[in-house]
């Protein structure tokens, strides 16, 4: 199930990166869990596809299964990765390591799972750039040099046999993205890069990646929890709920056109920095625990609008408006169904 | 603001950490001994029934300032007083009122207590009431947040994360506080559930009359909770202001910078302005105004001379900056 | 700077438990019980435990023989073999008979009993020392905590059993001559515990140091609950995973240091021997061919040793997932 995309200028490059259908599982004592179910998407050159959802959505869980990164017992349980039409999900262990690093960039909420506490800055990058490119060991260091000043680290000629330690967190986050850059990657995989960083300093790092990643045609999975951080920074958004998508479009149509019954609640529960209103709109209850996922949609229990089809089936991802949502209102066959129940009184 | 009868007031509350080596290392590298001045000279004044919002990045000091209110912290300098009353001097019937809503809803409930006697513990420790009132006043505490009372007879680990921040409203709310420090009460919650705790913290201040002192980071859940806002920047306040005022017109170039660096749900593709460098280590010897490092319109005088508050707008607007005229 | 405990980056769902659920159904669920199910030698180790301890428990109703009273012994009996009744009086003895005549399986039986109450009981009184040692130390710190701890490294330094022997050695001194014999236990018992403190005192100092910094200490500093109660009442219920492991490897250690000082002759009197004190009995006849005498208290005592530590292992993994 390859998405169709109604993108205006998609018209025939080919996407970096094609997720479909990929499914995640975690055998355990109790059945099979599914941090991630059927999940969707592509990536063009120079995009930035936001991957947006509360802890437990099964965001952080995609980004891995994409690197081949997911602890046992866990394991891809179905679907397809393809990284510039190359199947990668199939890949053996050491074949996944070297993709890692050449082909995809990684950058973590903690930059310290990324650094070698062991070893300079200097000497990660230059080991970097000279396991996955062919360039003298004089070169490389120019290189790695030229990748410290270009995320903005002051005199990184002097700064360039510092130690990890030496720096600090938004530094020691702007050394991470020099590194995953550093081999020249199609795909960077960012997982909440900002979120244990302050405003301030979260407002540099994500015009730093921007920036960068445009300037090279570098496609962007950015993960977060922050609507913010997607509205500023992405081109497509794909909201995730209980491992499912649950609406994909461009950033701006998704965001200020909702139609997702959750994507709206997400957005009308985000305080407003504009201000102006005396009182949030709430979703009642949480995210349910993977162990007992509802019957229908995921998020039927907690969704104001839901109606007999949403208790029963799961909904597939349909066109609606100009995003693509998964969700029985947007069904033609329900549609009328849904009307009426709305015009009988519901908010 | 000062001509109003105000519940909480603190007055150049300071607090200085002793952060030098040991004496031994001292005396052999010759080293004068270091201090850490964690918060300095902060005024606040909050009138009973409002909500008072301390804003700031890490390392601003703003925890700190929240846990000397409750006397968590004692002040190395300046006192607060609580309805007329020093509350370093008063006894336990000032500290029945005054409560504390953590940041984390892990580690703010004992793993190993019932609910029930978690909210139950405040009741019992102030001598509120006995007997089987207690139990009819867990029930009540549990409903007023929004659970039922056979939550009671769970464990912690029972509920979620913003369930679980109910039973710490719930357990604040025990000892019929009228002032409670909320330290960033909802960073660890998703948005959905976040507007929910949020949502009940207002419903519960205007039916009980509380008083708040809202600590967070995020610009815009301070502006759906505050009525005034105080910015800290390395433990001084930069900018106090009514929240309209603090937000449609900042005056102090860090609250700009903050403002503008904030990301907004409606700000697509925008570019955050250019906010430069980092708050730089506390300990480090600095003169002047703190902010003049990163500061576009630092002059020399604001690199020699340290501002103080000053009043811009009567009663609603104080600020700390030497380039902003009144 | 603020959530980052919210965010896990660990490619692991997260798992909630709820299912309200009978306490036994609920038991047969925890991970606890599912390690422990699936592990022979766990389940082995503590049915032979549980087997020793009825064992001395049920001493004085299933020992054939009353061995320690010496009116009902019959030197005839001396150096029965196992398994074989006397050729004179033809009396049966399961694990033979010693020099004296006395029953090897009763003996076993009733020194068991004496081990087994000499450890758990050192075990209780080395575990409340170091528990509100370590508890105090660790929540109260300063010039208390540093005094607490420099002892303690002291103690460290000295090999466990030297210590139990140097305070059996004062404690014994102190008693009066007549009651040397009955006050035996009492001191091996105190000097067995008090060589064992430190290893709870330290674990507790840690744990209560990182527990006293979580917010729901501060809420209880808040509303001014005294030191004590939240000592005791906050703080424990959070370290008792650790104390029980380590009481399961200390009973271990203990039922080892009791033997290691009755055979030393230092511990269990004669008239009230232990599994250390028979398996001094039992060396003298092992040159001359009676080997039953020595052999089956040593299999007894390794079988008890060897199963508490193993059930102490185990726990310990158990209790603590990130080993795993």
């Amino acid at each position: 199930m390859l998405s169709t995309r109604n993108c205006d200028n998609a018209v025939s490059v080919s996407p970096i990166l094609t997720v479909s259908d990929l499914i995640v599982e975690f055998p355990t004592r109790k059945g099979i869990l599914r941090p991630v179910d059927r999940v969707g998407f592509e990536i063009d050159p120079g995009e930035i596809l936001g991957i947006v959802g509360e802890s437990g959505a099964g965001k952080s869980m995609c980004g891995s299964a994409i690197v081949g990164l997911i602890d046992r017992p866990g394991r891809i349980g179905g679907g397809e990765i393809s990284l510039s039409g190359q199947r990668i999900d199939n890949l053996s262990n050491d074949r996944m390591r070297r993709i890692r690093g050449k082909k995809i960039g990684m950058v973590f909420q903690d930059p310290l799972r990324s650094l070698d506490p062991l070893k300079t800055v200097g000497d990660q990058i230059v080991e970097t750039i000279r396991t996955h490119l062919p360039v003298s060991a004089a070169e490389a260091r120019r290189r790695a040099v030229a990748a410290l000043e270009e995320v903005g680290i002051p005199a990184a000629a002097n700064r360039i046999d510092a130690w990890p330690h030496q720096f600090s967190g938004g530094m020691c986050q702007r050394v991470v993205i020099a590194l995953a850059l550093a081999a020249e990657p199609a795909l960077i995989i960012a997982d909440e890069p900002t979120t244990a960083l302050d405003v301030s300093v979260q407002a540099q790092i994500m015009a730093l990646l921007k920036r960068l990643c445009r300037g090279r045609g570098t496609a962007v999975m950015l993960i977060t929890h922050d609507m913010g951080v997607i509205a500023e920074t992405t081109d497509r958004v794909a909201v995730l709920y209980a491992g499912r998508l649950a609406e994909i479009g461009p950033t701006r149509d998704v965001l200020s056109n909702p139609s997702h019954p959750y994507t709206i609640g997400l957005m009308t529960s985000t305080p407003k920095p504009t201000g102006g209103i005396e009182r949030l709109s709430q979703i009642s209850g949480a995210m349910p625990s993977l162990r007992d996922i509802p019957k229908g949609c995921a998020f039927s229990p907690r969704c104001g609008r839901a109606f007999a089809p949403c208790y029963r089936n799961i909904p597939v991802l349909e066109p609606a408006a100009r995003t693509e949502v998964a969700c029985w209102l947007y069904d033609e066959e329900y549609a009328k169904d849904a009307a009426n129940l709305e015009g009988t009184g519901h908010d | 603001m000062t001509d109003r009868p105000s519940l909480v007031r603190a007055e150049g509350l300071g607090l200085t950490f002793d952060v030098s080596k040991p004496w031994l290392n001292r005396l052999i590298e010759r080293r004068p001994k270091q201090f850490l001045k964690a918060v300095e000279d902060v005024h606040i004044d909050i009138p009973r029934g409002k909500t008072f919002a301390l804003v700031g990045e890490s390392g601003s000091g703003k925890s700190t300032v929240g846990k000397m209110l409750v006397g968590l912290l004692k002040p190395t300098s300046g006192h607060v007083t609580i309805n007329g009353e020093d509350l370093f001097a008063a006894g336990r019937a000032l500290r029945r009122r005054i409560q504390m809503i953590f940041q984390s809803p892990y580690a703010s409930l004992n793993p190993r207590w019932r609910v029930r006697n978690i909210i139950a513990e405040p009741v019992r420790a102030f001598n509120l009431i006995s007997g089987n009132g207690i139990g009819r006043r867990v029930d009540e505490l549990l409903e007023q947040v929004g659970l039922t009372s056979s939550d009671g007879g769970k464990y912690p680990h029972e509920f979620s994360g913003g369930q679980r921040q109910r039973i710490a409203i719930a357990r604040a709310l025990a000892s019929n506080p009228d002032f409670i420090v909320c330290d960033e009460p909802t960073s660890a919650l998703d948005v959905s559930v976040q507007s929910q705790v949020l949502n009940l913290m207002k419903d519960l201040q205007r039916d009980l009359g509380l008083t708040y002192l809202f600590i967070s980071h995020d610009l815009s859940i301070v502006r759906y909770m505050a009525d005034r806002i105080g910015v800290l920047y390395l433990g001084r306040l930069v900018e106090v202001a009514g929240r309209d005022t603090l937000f449609d017109d900042p005056r102090h170039p860090y609250t700009r910078m903050l403002i503008d660096a904030a990301p907004r749900i409606d700000g697509f593709g925008r570019e955050a302005g250019q906010m430069t460098g980092e708050i730089p280590d506390p300990i480090s010897k600095r003169t002047g105004c703190s902010f003049h490092p990163r500061c576009p319109v630092a002059t020399d005088f604001c690199r020699a001379e340290e501002p103080d508050l000053r009043v811009i707008i009567a009663g609603e607007a104080e600020v700390a900056c030497h380039m902003v005229l009144e | 700077m603020t959530d980052t405990n919210k965010k896990g980056a660990s490619a692991r769902p997260v798992f909630d438990d709820d299912a309200p659920a009978s306490a036994w159904t609920r038991w047969r669920d925890t991970e606890i019980w599912h390690s422990y199910s699936r592990s022979p030698v766990i389940v082995t180790a503590s049915v032979v435990f549980v087997m020793l301890v009825l064992g001395a428990l049920l001493a004085p109703l299933i020992s054939p023989y009353t061995p320690f009273d010496p009116g009902s012994l019959n030197l005839m009996n001396g150096f029965t073999k196992p398994l074989s009744a006397n050729e004179f009086t033809s009396d049966f003895f399961l694990l033979g008979a010693d020099d004296q005549g006395r029953d090897i399986f009763s003996t076993i039986l009733l020194g068991l009993r004496i081990s087994l109450f000499v450890g758990i009981s050192a075990v209780l009184f080395a575990m409340t020392l170091g528990v509100v040692l370590g508890l105090v130390s660790g929540y109260v710190g300063g010039w208390l905590d540093a005094v607490i701890m420099r002892i303690a490294d002291i103690q460290m330094t000295f090999p466990s059993i030297m210590i139990a022997m140097l305070l059996y050695g004062i404690g014994k001194g102190l008693t009066p001559p007549d009651l040397r014999d009955e006050m035996a236990i009492w001191v091996l018992i105190f000097s067995i515990g008090l060589s064992e403190w430190v290893q709870f005192a330290r674990t507790v100092r840690g744990a209560t140091m990182v527990e006293r910094k979580k917010e729901y200490v501060q809420a209880c500093d808040l509303i001014g609950l005294s030191r004590w109660r939240i000592m005791f009442k906050h703080i424990l219920p959070n370290v008792t995973g650790t104390v029980l492991v380590i009481a399961t490897i200390s009973l271990a250690l203990a039922i080892i240091a009791e033997a290691t000082l009755s055979f030393l002759g230092v511990g269990a009197p004669k008239t009230e021997p232990s599994l250390g004190t028979l398996i001094n009995v039992g060396r003298q006849f092992i040159l001359s061919g009676e080997w039953w005498i020595l052999l089956f208290p040593s299999l007894t005592l390794l079988a008890l040793a060897l199963s508490v530590n193993l059930f102490g292992d185990w726990l310990r993994d158990a209790l603590n997932p990130k080993l795993r």
